[in-house]
């Protein structure tokens, strides 16, 4: 089956005749010279991949291109060049009838500064898009307090946003996005506008949602830490470009660039890096008291210390022993000794 | 060799700055008007013979469009169709005797409604006031000429809103359209109301619907400028947000657009409603009866106790409609709990109705309280008049009035207006140039020239010539006052507040109010004219002193306090350059006010271009009529554009903004 999202060599370029300026492109060019003729980058030649039920977390420094591209994928922006298919459709190739179908019915978003309607009771806002696609008054009302219920809203339905705390009101958008029950989610930097506690409080939350959920989703952050705590694949961006796309401990172990590991330098790695990514073939013969193969190496930090074997065997959820852990390797990891 | 040029090029130009220029232009001027004596006619005054026939032109083309074209008969159709609007209301309001017959309702029957509609939007001190002036309009017996003014407000509002609304939608969508209408919409805010007024008797029929329709057209402007304000604001996250909950283009324009740009839609509203109400009373000088008329009628009379009665009927209408609609723009919808009875959500339409039936029934048993009659009445009139005469008349008042009148016209009115009229008109539209290059610069100079050029050649220079006299006057006078005034009251914030509060009430009031007390004080003549502008200028002066002092960032004061400044060298050297550009603002308003008042104060007799704009309503000399207002109109863009480039540089210059 086709990927959920597949985006291939996307272009979205910001200036006076973008698409002329792409079609005399000589070579690749960088993100200055770009600048230099009075473009922007907001996303440059990207190629990138979401499977069905997959968190892809999109990562980067503030102006790098993750809104731009998300905004892509979702056709809120017209591309420059490159294509993009959801679900095995070209949504360039869609008319505004059929964009505005598939926004209905399969694609949900979530802002940054939430984008609620002032105007609005939560009840309202959480109903807008079951009322742009015409369903009817009751239906939609119930539909409306099943998603509020679901966020934890219950008993607000008739505030209105300015009403809400910043954590409520984001509560309010993840509901309304959920509303039409969508494939596909689009979440920008959801979490940013709000206080470290409540933000760490709204993480678990939306974790929580998902294993509930299990929708394919395109999550966009600034913050590292939140990046890992959420994703299957981690994408880092610069400067309009994905400079990596892989899963977290991946990107931490073996960073493809420069930036990456410049990016990754502060993290403390075995918080990421679970045991089962630094495992080898199980050779050993003893299959005595293993380690959990998904628990990270900072979870295992007093073991490592305490048990003196030099390999330890490693355990799937199933109970099967799937590898070895060198202890030497992962102590290294979690001193941070390389 | 090519970088020399260039640095050639570049010293020679930056050795000859703006101030300069302006300097060359006016020593220019100043040998033009020495040597007068000698000069040819055509440089004193542009001769009799080459003034193009505007006039007839203009007419030609009324005619045309009117006539040929056939206007008149879609205009006279929308006429009929206004008329049976206003028909209605005239009858609701004060028993006109057309269809539906059923009025005029009770007054008080109006004011319960009214006050819980001030209630519901703003708390009961509002409901207080709206119930006082009410209660104030019905006991001086001037509910009927009240109702007149409102009967023609509550349709021409409406109409103008809405008109506002789909242009400032248009002009918001296609930026062709907008660009189209800036130019003809600046032209429309300075052009003097009594160039409304004959279009609207000759296209609509005389009466209310004249008075309706040019009331309408001279709303309509800023509500077009407040929408398309408003659509642009909408934050981008949440059209996006409507974008991907899937809406059309028309569901994103109702449901999402709009209603975010309700704030500034609003304080459309807001300005719509006060400046119908400021037109609707000025609409008596074309007949229209209301308080407008009452007022012209005794004021003409030198009835100064009925005037005085009626202007304070005015003020506090203006004061209900602006605290009103002000209300509107701030009230946030509140929410019932879930469950809420019906009854309960519609707590303030079925109150309103209640009283209202009530009130009716009330009315038939104590017929007070559905009219008025004139001997209940608690008017004072005559009174007043001889309170307030017989106070200018003590010896030490009129002494000082008497004597404000003698210096101001013998030493500096009629001195200034004589040196004025006897420049050159040649040598007067380079010293006008002259300030604009000083002030702006080469674009705006250019322009400021040619409008007064092609004043002198429509042969009303020595009338344009009287009306910015009066208003040069009277904007110094104003900015002598208003400035120092709006410093003081910057000393202490809690004066300040006040202050503020003084000149918003005032700018609500309707400009025709400020004749009364110029007359009352100096009678039909040019220091009335003068003085009435003066006090209608300095608001707008004062207002915008203080608001500028205000945003004078903290740390800025701080500082030049940390570096040992005193209070004045502060003010000198820190506040009042950096507020600068805000007080131009005020300074802009307080020229275009006065534009707009010098016009309106014909009424008191001057022999400027407004006498004669006044003189044409009674005729159908549509051409005179436009070229004359296009004299006013020429002239206060000239400083408008002037003052505006000089603030935007300015402030780019501070990095304000
Ligand atoms: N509509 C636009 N017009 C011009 N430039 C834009 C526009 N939107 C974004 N950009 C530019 O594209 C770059 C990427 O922006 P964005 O995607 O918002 O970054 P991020 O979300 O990673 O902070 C920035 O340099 C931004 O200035
Ligand atoms: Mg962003």
């Amino acid at each position: 089956m086709a990927h959920a999202i597949t985006a291939k060599n996307v272009w979205k370029l910001f200036g006076p005749k973008p698409e002329q300026y792409l079609a005399n492109m000589q070579g690749r060019p960088s993100y200055e010279k770009i600048q230099a003729d009075g473009y922007i980058a907001g996303v440059k030649d990207v190629t990138i991949e979401v499977e069905h039920g997959e968190m892809l977390v999109i990562m980067g420094l503030s102006g790098s291109g993750k809104s731009t591209l998300v905004r892509c994928l979702s056709r809120l922006h017209d591309i420059t060049g490159g294509s993009i298919n959801v679900d095995g459709q070209d949504i360039m190739s869609l008319s505004e009838k059929e964009l505005i179908e598939l926004r209905r019915s399969k694609m949900g978003m979530v802002f940054q500064s939430f984008g609620l309607l002032p105007h609005r009771t939560v009840l309202d806002n959480v109903a807008f898009p079951l009322e742009m696609r015409g369903q009817d008054r009751h239906d939609r009302r119930e539909r409306a307090l099943e998603v509020i219920k679901l966020v934890g809203l219950e008993g607000r339905e008739e505030y209105f946003p300015r009403e809400l705390s910043g954590g409520q009101q984001q509560r309010v958008g993840i509901a309304r996005s959920l509303a039409i029950e969508p494939d596909i989610w689009f979440l920008d930097e959801p979490f940013s506008a709000l206080d470290p506690l409540i933000r760490r409080e709204m993480q678990d939350e939306f974790l929580r949602l998902q294993e509930i959920l299990g929708k394919t989703i395109v999550f966009i952050t600034h913050d590292f830490d939140e990046a890992l705590r959420l994703a299957d694949r981690i994408a880092v961006m610069k400067d309009g470009s994905v400079e990596q796309c892989d899963t977290p401990d991946q990107i931490v172990l073996n960073p493809a660039t420069e930036y990456v590991r410049k990016f990754t330098e502060e993290i403390d790695k075995a918080r990421v890096v679970t045991a089962a990514a630094i495992m080898q073939p199980h050779t050993m013969p003893s299959s005595e008291s293993p380690v959990a193969a998904q628990a990270t190496l900072r979870e295992l930090a007093k073991t490592l210390v305490n048990d003196s074997r030099e390999v330890i065997p490693v355990q799937a959820e199933d109970g099967t022993i799937v590898g070895q852990l060198q202890r030497q390797v992962a102590l290294d990891v979690l001193f941070g000794a390389d | 060799m090519s970088a020399t040029q260039d640095l050639e090029y570049r010293t020679t130009k930056s050795s000859i700055s703006n101030a300069q220029i302006a300097l060359l232009l006016v020593i220019a001027a100043v040998v033009l008007a020495c040597l007068k004596p000698w000069l040819p006619a055509w440089l004193i005054r542009v001769p009799v013979e080459a003034i193009p026939p505007y006039e007839g032109w203009l007419d030609a083309l009324f005619n045309f469009i009117k006539d040929d074209l056939g206007l008149i008969h879609l205009t006279r159709a929308l006429s009929d169709a206004l008329e049976n609007v206003l028909d209605v209301t005239a009858n609701l309001l004060y028993g006109r005797r057309r269809w539906p017959n059923i009025g005029p309702i009770p007054w008080s029957a109006v004011a319960a409604v009214v006050a819980v509609l001030a209630y519901y939007l703003g708390g009961w001190r509002l409901a207080a006031l709206a119930a006082f002036t009410c209660i104030w309009t019905a006991s001086i017996g001037q509910w009927d000429l009240a109702m007149q003014t409102m009967s023609v407000l509550v349709v021409a509002a409406p109409i103008a809103i809405l008109t506002g609304l789909i242009f400032g939608i248009l002009a918001w969508r296609y930026r062709t359209f907008d660009k189209a209408l800036r130019p003809v919409l600046s032209v429309l805010q300075t052009l003097p109301f009594f160039t409304y007024l004959l279009p609207a008797v000759i296209f609509f029929k005389v009466g209310p619907t004249a008075g309706a329709v040019a009331t309408i057209v001279f709303a309509i402007p800023p509500m077009i400028l407040m929408t398309t304000l408003g659509l642009r604001k909408v934050p981008e996250e949440i059209i996006e947000a409507g974008k991907m909950c899937g809406s059309t283009k028309w569901q994103m324009l109702f449901r999402v657009q709009l209603p975010s740009a309700r704030t500034e839609i609003l304080v459309g509203v807001n300005q719509v409603i006060m400046l119908c109400l400021a037109m609707v009373v000025l609409t008596a000088f074309i007949g229209m009866p209301g308080l407008g008329a009452k007022l012209l009628a005794m004021m003409g009379s030198f009835k100064i106790g009925r005037s005085f009665e009626i202007g304070i009927t005015i003020v506090l209408l203006a004061i209900m409609l602006d605290r009103m609609s002000k209300a509107w723009v701030y009230k946030q919808p509140i929410h019932f709990q879930r469950g809420a009875p019906w009854w309960r959500k519609h707590q303030f339409a079925l109150l309103g109705f209640a009283l209202f039936v009530v009130f009716i029934l009330l009315s038939e048993l104590f017929p007070i309280l559905s009219e008025v009659t004139r001997k209940q009445s608690l008017s004072q009139g005559k009174e007043i008049d001889k309170a307030i005469k017989s106070f200018l008349a003590i010896d030490g008042i009129r002494a000082v009035t008497e004597w404000l009148r003698w210096f101001l016209n013998v030493w500096v009115l009629i001195p200034f207006r004589n040196a004025l009229l006897w420049i050159p008109t040649s040598a007067f539209i380079l010293v006008i140039m002259a300030f604009g290059w000083w002030l702006a610069g080469k674009r705006e100079a250019l322009i400021a020239g040619l409008f007064f050029a092609i004043i002198a050649s429509t042969g009303w220079w020595d009338r344009a010539v009287i009306t910015l006299y009066t208003v040069i006057s009277a904007v110094t006078l104003a900015t002598l006052i208003g400035i120092p005034l709006g410093i003081l009251a910057s000393r202490s914030p809690r004066w300040a507040e006040r202050t503020l509060l003084a000149c918003d009430t005032a700018q609500t009031f309707p400009s025709f109010i400020y004749l009364i007390p110029a007359i009352m004080l100096f009678g039909v003549n040019d220091v009335a004219v003068v003085f009435s502008i003066l006090i209608f200028a300095t608001v707008p002066l004062t207002r915008y002193t203080i608001e500028g002092l205000r945003t004078v960032p903290a740390e800025i004061t701080e500082a030049s306090d940390m570096s040992g400044a005193n209070k004045k060298q502060k003010l000198s050297f820190v506040q009042l350059p950096l507020a600068l550009p805000t007080m131009a603002v005020g300074f802009n308003q307080a020229i275009n006010f006065a534009f707009f008042m010098v016009i309106i104060a014909a009424f008191i007799g001057t022999q400027d271009l407004g006498q004669e704009l006044q003189r044409t309503l009674a005729g159908t000399d549509l051409g005179k009529n436009f070229v004359l207002g296009m004299d006013v109109a020429l002239m206060a863009l000239s400083f408008d554009i002037i003052v505006r480039k000089w603030t935007e540089t300015r402030k780019k210059a501070l990095g304000l903004d």
